[in-house]
């Protein structure tokens, strides 16, 4: 299993899921109506590292977060 | 180093607390950038949330971007609700001569509004309303759209 967790303004509980890599995650989110304003401006971080490829494997026990446009200051 | 606090900054304090741990560093410039919350379009202040993790991993990587350079860089935010006229952000360089410093304090601030694990929020009315409009998204974006 792997957690994921949404930063910020977006309004979700954080998930627990049964997936591999993040092209599966992807397709879950995509279904979601609520998600539809955030997958195209949100970042991905697998472990708090930041992600560029939905190829990312996934381990079990892994932490996923999505974070949101940001403006600090 | 990197300080987080809940509501306003006290600006004085930080400026003088920092003051006094680089007094006999040896470097010959201090630059800050203070932050304030504006009187405008009829906020009652603003609210921030921050991931820390990230924001800690990417003030590090500044931290060894200022060491090469031999300077330092240290930065104070504010969690939660700050009111007008109070300041949110901090963030000064010391270096041996001044131009590293303004060059420096110019592209760290930049990168902190792009990157920086932080999102805001206009008080309105007891309302926390998400600043979208003026938010970046983070670079790389949208892999899961």
């Amino acid at each position: 299993m792997v957690r994921v967790e949404f930063l910020g303004p977006i309004q979700k509980e954080a998930l627990e899921l049964d997936i591999k890599n993040l092209n599966e995650l992807a397709s879950i989110l995509q279904d979601d109506e609520s998600m539809k304003e955030w997958l195209e401006n949100s970042a991905v971080a697998v472990n708090d590292t930041l992600v560029s490829s939905r190829e990312h494997p996934l381990n079990d026990g892994d932490k996923i977060v999505l974070l949101p446009p940001v403006c600090g200051g | 180093m990197l300080y987080l606090y809940d509501g306003g900054l006290d600006v004085p304090r930080i400026l003088k607390d920092w003051y006094e741990e680089e007094a006999s560093s040896n470097y010959g410039a201090y630059i800050p950038f203070i932050g304030t919350i504006r009187d405008e379009d009829g906020i009652d202040g603003l609210s921030f949330d921050i991931y820390e993790p990230i924001l800690e991993s990417w003030f590090k990587a500044w931290q060894e971007k200022a060491k090469e350079r031999g300077a330092v860089i240290k930065m104070a935010h504010s969690r939660g609700d700050v009111l007008l006229h109070e300041s949110s952000y901090i963030a000064a360089v010391f270096s041996p001569k001044r131009r590293v410093a303004l060059e420096f304090i110019d592209e760290f601030v930049e990168d902190f509004k792009a990157s920086a694990p932080i999102w805001k929020y206009d008080l309105r009315d007891g309302q926390r309303i998400y600043a979208a409009d003026r938010s970046t998204a983070i670079k790389g974006s949208g892999i899961l759209s």
